[in-house]
């Protein structure tokens, strides 16, 4: 049985009422999505501004709760439960957010942000809460000195490995990253995706990743659902999606990102026209405004998303038609030997030397 | 490099003033020029000082807290020593820049053909008919739909990627020799960014004009510039052609760059990381300032800032450890 499954989710937000507080005006955030993840595998969630995928990411926690649809966990019905229930099952999937400047209660230290979850579901007795703490701490690569600190000292990195264990706090099953490198620079970016990974492999956790970077899903995710205007396009296993991606709006995303590979040899599918508006998206397939491959029957008629054989789920009318898409990613690997070489001693050399994370703004970085 | 570069920056150095009598070192020994038609990439993280750099070259900085030193050459002027008045006429003319954030760097209570008109009739002069021609003319150029009714508009009715093409239209307006693109993508989806990086080359195609693009983006840089200058804590730690920096890097901190990002044509279990953190500008360290984080690091890496060694002709590293291939082999 999979750890969670989404049924059928609905959720239109009320973007205009009348004077007498009728609603004229919906924006369809999500609109029909379904989908399930096991237990510690990774699920992105992928799509431009607006396509739905935060939204996702609330109402499966139950931070906001849906128009219609099922969210099951481990069984459970999430939206029949009560409050106590509720806040029990909260234990289990916690949440990070894209900003860990915001994220953050800036008038409480490390120490109080990490004991507040374990004294909320009084999960360790208040004597041994300091060295939970600690404990946590080390787990995301912090030094436990740290503890006594408050989040404006931190760099967004370190901020973001607090706001890591502050969702590891509770020993959650679930984890639900929102653009959790988004905010980061390059260099630290890899080390929150690195550490999500190691977690990821210790603890058995499973994580529904949203972003709307698909370089970074492509190195976190096992599987993908791509989104376009609150529905699902289509669903695959990372490594399918990327060497075959189907729908012509996953081929498009694809094809816009900028590789780090000059004169990379590549299609390129430059969608024209601007992404249409939630609040009244188009009839039939909602990407036929903007998709090179429409047909007549698209501009009426939505298509379902069917899965093969294989688990990779498509909805579009003309998917066995659509020319291949082998050459929408270079084959080539990206790294020359000499470079391959060079990383692979800048990475030896560095692991080597120092624990990743320690040391602080303004403090000697401290060997351990 | 061509004989005379269209700009041409020597020895620039930007030390900001704090309240609290605190002085940042934000840009040092910063030589960098470009030819007409090129399009030179500025890459770094947050805090390396390449959006001040271009900031002085357009003369933007705070005058009161700002010491700056040595000389910005652009066809003939010295942008450092030049008279406001002298700026003023070529900002905006000859010099152009186009912002990270397209929401906050147009005017709400104008609409946009008021912006794109206005900077028409400063430089070019003429009635404010044949500018509203030109602007609805430039509008065009950069894909957008109906150009006629859109020009009366106000910017909030317009989406990101629609301000991002009225910022680039206005940038284009008196036809600039050099445009500055501070992150010009970085706001926008990714479908949209395809759409402006073409846009950009298509410009640059036409019109002939350089491009200084600023991003922290690899990617970017791959596809759209000719030559990279990589900046970090102030400084430029390695210039090099294009391909060159992307399959021979020659400063560790490069390396670094390219190894931790994730990348969709190359699969790696771990991505390489930067340890550490960039040291403090207000006293930067005396010898190489990536030396603290840097694995291939000696003892005379600290003791004495390393010069910009040439590596093979347009292709500088500041490390003295260059070239790194001798390192692996």
């Amino acid at each position: 049985m999979a750890l969670l499954e989404v049924e059928g989710l609905v959720k239109h937000f009320v973007a205009r009422r009348s004077p007498f507080g009728r609603a004229l005006a919906h924006v369809k955030a999500v609109d029909g999505v379904s989908f399930s993840l096991e237990a510690g595998k990774t699920l992105a969630l992928v799509g431009e501004s607006g396509c739905g995928k935060s939204t996702i990411s609330r109402l499966v926690l139950r931070l906001i709760e849906p128009d219609a649809g099922t969210v099951r966990f481990n069984g459970r019905d999430l939206l029949s439960l009560d409050a106590g229930a509720l806040r029990k099952f909260r234990r289990e999937a916690q949440i990070i957010f894209q900003d860990p400047y915001a994220s953050l209660n800036p008038r409480m230290t490390v120490g109080q942000i990490l004991t507040e979850p374990l004294a909320l579901h009084d999960l360790v007795p208040p004597a041994q809460r300091r060295d939970r703490v600690a404990e946590i701490l080390r787990l995301v690569g912090l030094e436990p000195r740290l503890e006594r600190r408050y989040p404006h000292e931190f760099s967004g990195g370190q901020r973001q490995r607090i706001a890591i264990a502050r969702a590891l706090a509770v020993e959650p099953k679930l984890i639900i990253c929102d653009e959790p490198v988004s905010a980061l620079d390059v260099s630290i970016r890899s080390q929150i995706l690195n550490l999500l990974r190691e977690l990821q492999d210790r603890l058995g956790l499973a994580y529904i990743f949203v972003s709307h970077d698909l370089a970074v899903v492509k190195h976190i995710a096992d599987r993908v659902a791509v989104m376009n205007l609150g529905c699902i396009v289509e669903e695959a296993d990372a490594d399918a999606l990327f060497a075959q991606p189907r729908h012509p709006y996953s081929r498009a995303l694809l094809s816009a990102i900028p590789l780090p590979q000059p004169h990379a040899k590549r299609t390129k599918v430059v969608l024209q026209g601007e992404i249409p508006s939630a609040l009244n998206p188009p009839a039939g397939c909602r990407f036929h405004t903007r998709c090179p491959f429409v047909i007549d029957r698209c501009r009426t008629e939505a298509p379902a998303l069917t899965a093969d054989g294989a688990g990779h789920a498509t909805a579009c009318h003309r998917v066995n038609e659509l020319p291949s898409a082998d050459t929408i990613l270079p084959a080539t690997a990206g790294f020359t030997p000499a470079l391959a070489k060079l990383v692979a001693a800048f990475s030896r050399k560095t692991e080597g030397a120092t624990l990743p994370g320690v040391g602080i703004q303004g403090a000697r970085p401290t060997t351990t | 490099m061509s004989a005379s570069p269209l700009i041409e920056i020597r020895d620039l150095r930007i030390r900001f003033h704090g309240d609290d009598g605190r002085i940042t070192h934000a840009v040092d020994r910063v030589d960098l020029s470009v030819a007409n038609g090129a399009t030179l990439g500025l890459v770094g993280e947050s805090g390396c000082g390449k959006s001040v750099t271009s900031l002085a070259i357009m003369g933007l900085l705070p005058k009161q807290t700002t010491e700056i030193s040595g000389a910005i050459r652009f066809d003939g002027f010295d942008l450092l020593q030049a008279p406001d008045q002298t700026l003023r006429d070529l900002r905006g003319n000859r010099l152009a820049m186009i912002f990270q954030e397209p929401m906050t760097s147009l005017n709400p209570s104008f609409t946009i053909g008021d912006q794109i008109i206005e900077t028409i009739l400063r430089h070019r002069g003429g009635s404010r008919r044949s500018a509203r021609e030109r602007a609805i003319e430039l509008l065009r150029r950069v894909h957008i739909p109906s150009p006629e009714r859109r020009i009366d508009e106000y910017p909030h009715k317009l989406s990101g990627g629609m301000r991002q093409r009225v910022m680039i239209a206005m940038a284009l307006a008196c036809d600039p020799q050099l445009l500055i693109a501070d992150e010009p993508t970085t706001a926008l989806d990714v479908t949209l960014q395809a759409q402006i990086l073409e846009l950009m080359r298509e410009l640059k195609a036409a019109s002939g004009a350089a491009i200084i693009l600023i991003t922290h983006d690899l990617g970017v840089v791959a596809e759209v510039c000719d030559e990279v200058a990589v900046m970090y804590a102030g400084e430029i730690v390695e210039r090099a052609p294009v391909n060159e920096l992307f399959s021979a890097p020659q400063h560790p901190y490069t390396v670094g760059l390219l190894g931790s990002i994730p990348r969709l044509d190359h699969r790696a279990e771990q991505l390489a990381t930067i340890e550490g953190m960039v040291p403090n500008m207000a006293q930067p360290p005396a010898g190489c300032r990536f030396a603290a984080r840097c694995p291939f690091v000696l003892e005379a890496c600290t003791r004495a800032p390393p010069p910009l060694m040439k590596i093979s002709p347009g292709h500088v590293s500041r490390c003295i450890r260059a070239p790194l291939e001798l390192l692996v082999s």
